[in-house]
């Protein structure tokens, strides 16, 4: 009888922690979904989000939620596409692999969901971009950058194939990224030894990998090389060999919530030399978390600042005004521009449909997304044949007086 | 080879850590066979509540006035959920077959964990946790950080305290009672309830300083904190012999230092290039952990073997 009763009260904990766990990552979602559908004989087409929004990375992942819903919010407000109510799904991935196959499937499953905008992992990325490619279903990432997405995997020697006919991204690669940081590492801050760290991850590892590989052929020095684990917290090990190396920089290939507690425990030690990295940690929670330990770490990323783009002012102004979470600096802009590209396939499907959606009208948004031209709020919006952006601007960013500061804007050639 | 005393160091920072958190596994196993898996996050409560203080106290008052006031915050929220668990969880299974407390461990766990991921205010990403002004220190060619300097403190200062309580005071020798044989310890007189609640508060309080000691010294904690450095030192304390208390201290700093000399040294061995850095240390813990295990079963201060396991 005693026995009975205790495992009631097993499963019962269990269940209760099973519930806690599911609703955990819909809580926040749900209450900020889109605007509601007023207009009685509307059709409601739903734009999907994966990014992640609680735990790791999550502050340029709320980012990215947010941009596609001020997307959203202003094709409804501007009558876009006229008998369309737009809506976002937002789904948490928390920047893990798995979640986000998963995730992409429930998306797919869904008939209302036309298109997808995410991920912000270029691994998560890997493992989603099969499950729409079957689906004929149209994804746009903001933020992706490992070449390997659009190009195959073969292209760092020169063979490259597409294999995602349905995957898109408006983030320029890391074949341009890191090459372009090597480049601003060697050629302006004339530096000669870096150390080299990276998070394993498909990302962190591709584009420290880009990095290093340039930064030799420039005539740097490479002073040594490590990795660690998404998730670590203690980085002492790996602070007293960068000091013992003597490099005068450090490369880190991943994303903030790793390499702020690096910056910070680095400088600590009393090794005073600049972090660099890519888009993944140029964020404004690095330089919260790390305070004055991030002074003078640099941080190259996709595009040009939003800052400085009249056509994203209003953009930023209602982000701000709505006190949205999280940091649209990163790929607000991209975000809102994929979901705009989106917005504006599903209009061309329409009209060359007499004003109706088509029955296959993913499939047809695929070749409509493809002819994508526009200029968007972060600058031109177009697609090559891998499904990569045209707009190949990056920018270098260095943290100055506690804020991320442009230091240099470009493009990379050759 | 001459970052070798900064690498011990680091370890031994990193080891006391893993030793205050695996106090608490060693406890309540040496007692109650119990393997508590909700530890971690009992850990993790405790950086959290003591973060709870420091929020709410005025911000004129200066971290060091703030941290006794942190300390006593953090453990009243570990200890009052270490001893809830018990009464509410444990206590009502103690019969049961082994597997069902163990569930409930891990049940809890989660539940402790998604409870703060839901409920503390902005916890769904890292928050951020004062940290100690003054360092770094540098003592010979060693450099020290004053949070690293409070952990250590900690740690030494709570190791004594807890071996003179075990060794001398009425109660802790009626603990190694309850240890040894709690059928018999009952017959002689020894309320074994009151002695499991003692240990699973000592536990508590060690796990609340071991996470304001991380607060401290990373300056961020996140809600999920728990769970790795939870599985860290569980495997310190079956390293050093689980049921020994000083044997979970031992585990601890072998763990760290084996973590730290793994990050650092491995690399330079010819042939070894790729199995080195910071990536691979956890697997090197656990080859330790392995290699040790097989020599001698009972870890390296285990008295007998378990039995009962």
């Amino acid at each position: 009888m005693r026995h009975r009763s205790l495992l009631i009260l097993t499963s019962v904990l269990a269940t209760g922690a099973l519930t806690l766990t599911a609703c955990g990552s819909r809580s926040d979602d749900s209450k900020k979904g889109g605007s509601d559908s007023s207009g009685g004989s509307k059709t409601t087409v739903v734009i999907g989000v994966d990014a992640p929004l609680t735990g790791a990375n999550s502050a340029t992942g709320l980012g990215i939620q947010y941009g596609v819903q001020i997307a959203v919010d202003d094709a409804n407000a501007k009558n876009l596409v006229p008998g369309v109510t737009f809506k976002i799904k937002p789904l948490d991935d928390k920047a893990q692999p798995a979640t986000g196959q998963t995730n992409a499937t429930a998306l797919v499953q869904e008939k209302d969901v036309i298109a997808t905008v995410g991920p912000l992992n270029s691994g998560v990325a890997q493992s989603m971009q099969q499950v729409f490619e079957s689906a004929k279903m149209v994804e746009i990432s903001p933020s992706n950058t490992n070449p390997a997405l659009t190009q195959g995997k073969d292209w760092a020697t020169g063979t490259k194939t597409r294999p995602f006919t349905t995957y898109f991204r408006t983030a320029t690669t890391d074949a341009n990224q890191g090459n372009f940081a090597a480049d601003y590492a060697v050629n302006t801050l004339k530096k000669k030894s870096a150390f080299v760290v990276d998070d394993k991850q498909t990302y962190g590892a591709g584009l420290a990998g880009i990095f290093q590989g340039k930064f030799k052929e420039l005539g740097g020095q490479v002073a040594g090389t490590d990795h660690v684990n998404t998730g670590d917290t203690d980085f002492s090990a790996l602070v007293t060999k960068i000091k013992n190396s003597h490099a005068d920089m450090v490369y880190y290939g991943g994303q903030y919530d790793e390499s702020e507690l690096v910056t910070k425990q680095l400088k600590a030690a009393g090794v005073h030399i600049p972090l660099m990295g890519g888009d993944g940690m140029y964020s404004d929670t690095y330089i919260k978390t790390a305070g004055q330990a991030a002074e003078g770490d640099l941080a190259t990323s996709v595009g040009v600042p939003v800052e400085t783009l009249p056509a994203a002012k209003t953009f930023i102004d209602t982000y701000k005004s709505k006190g949205y979470p999280g940091d649209y600096g990163t790929y607000g802009g991209y975000s809102y521009d994929a979901a705009t590209a989106i917005i504006k396939a599903v209009k061309t499907v329409m009209d060359a449909n007499g004003g109706k959606l088509p029955s296959d009208a993913r499939a047809k948004l695929v070749d409509a997304v493809q002819k994508t031209d526009f200029d968007g709020i972060a600058g031109h919006v177009a697609f090559d044949q891998y499904g990569d952006t045209t707009n190949k601007q990056l920018t270098v960013y260095q943290v100055k007086g506690g804020k991320w500061t442009a230091v240099k804007t470009g493009v990379y050639n050759g | 080879m001459h970052t070798l005393p900064q690498q011990l160091a680091n370890g031994l920072f990193l080891g006391s850590m893993y030793g205050l958190i695996a106090i608490g596994y060693t406890m309540v196993y040496g007692i109650v066979q119990l393997i508590n898996f909700a530890h971690g996050e009992i850990y993790m409560t405790g950086a959290f509540g003591a973060l709870a203080i420091y929020t709410n106290l005025p911000s004129s008052l200066s971290i060091w006035a703030a941290l006794p006031l942190m300390l006593i915050g953090g453990a009243l929220v570990s200890v009052v959920i270490a001893v809830g668990a018990e009464r509410l969880a444990y206590r009502p299974l103690r019969n049961a077959p082994r597997l069902a407390p163990l569930i409930t461990a891990i049940g809890l766990s989660l539940a402790l964990q998604q409870a703060v991921f839901n409920w503390y205010p902005d916890a769904k990403s890292g928050k951020r946790f004062p940290q100690l002004p003054g360092g770094p220190f540098h003592i010979g060619s060693v450099d020290v950080q004053s949070g690293d300097l409070f952990l250590l403190g900690a740690a030494v200062i709570c190791m004594l305290a807890l071996g003179i309580f075990v060794r001398s005071s009425r109660t802790g020798r009626a603990m190694q009672a309850t240890a040894q044989d709690p059928d018999t310890a009952k017959l002689m007189g020894v309320d074994t309830n009151r002695i499991i609640i003692i240990a699973f508060a000592i536990g508590g309080f060690f796990a609340a300083v071991a996470g304001l000691a991380s607060g401290l010294k990373y300056g961020q904690i996140q809600y999920n904190m728990g769970f790795q450095a939870g599985l860290k030192a569980f495997t310190a304390a079956v390293l050093g012999g689980i049921g020994n208390i000083y044997g979970a201290m031992l585990g601890g700093l072998v763990l760290g230092i084996a973590e730290a000399c793994a990050t650092a040294y491995i690399a330079n061995v010819p042939g070894m290039e790729q199995f080195g850095g910071g990536a691979w240390a956890q697997v090197w813990a656990f080859v330790l952990l392995i290699v040790v295990l097989l020599v001698r079963p009972q870890g390296l201060l285990g008295e007998r073997v378990a039995d009962r396991a």
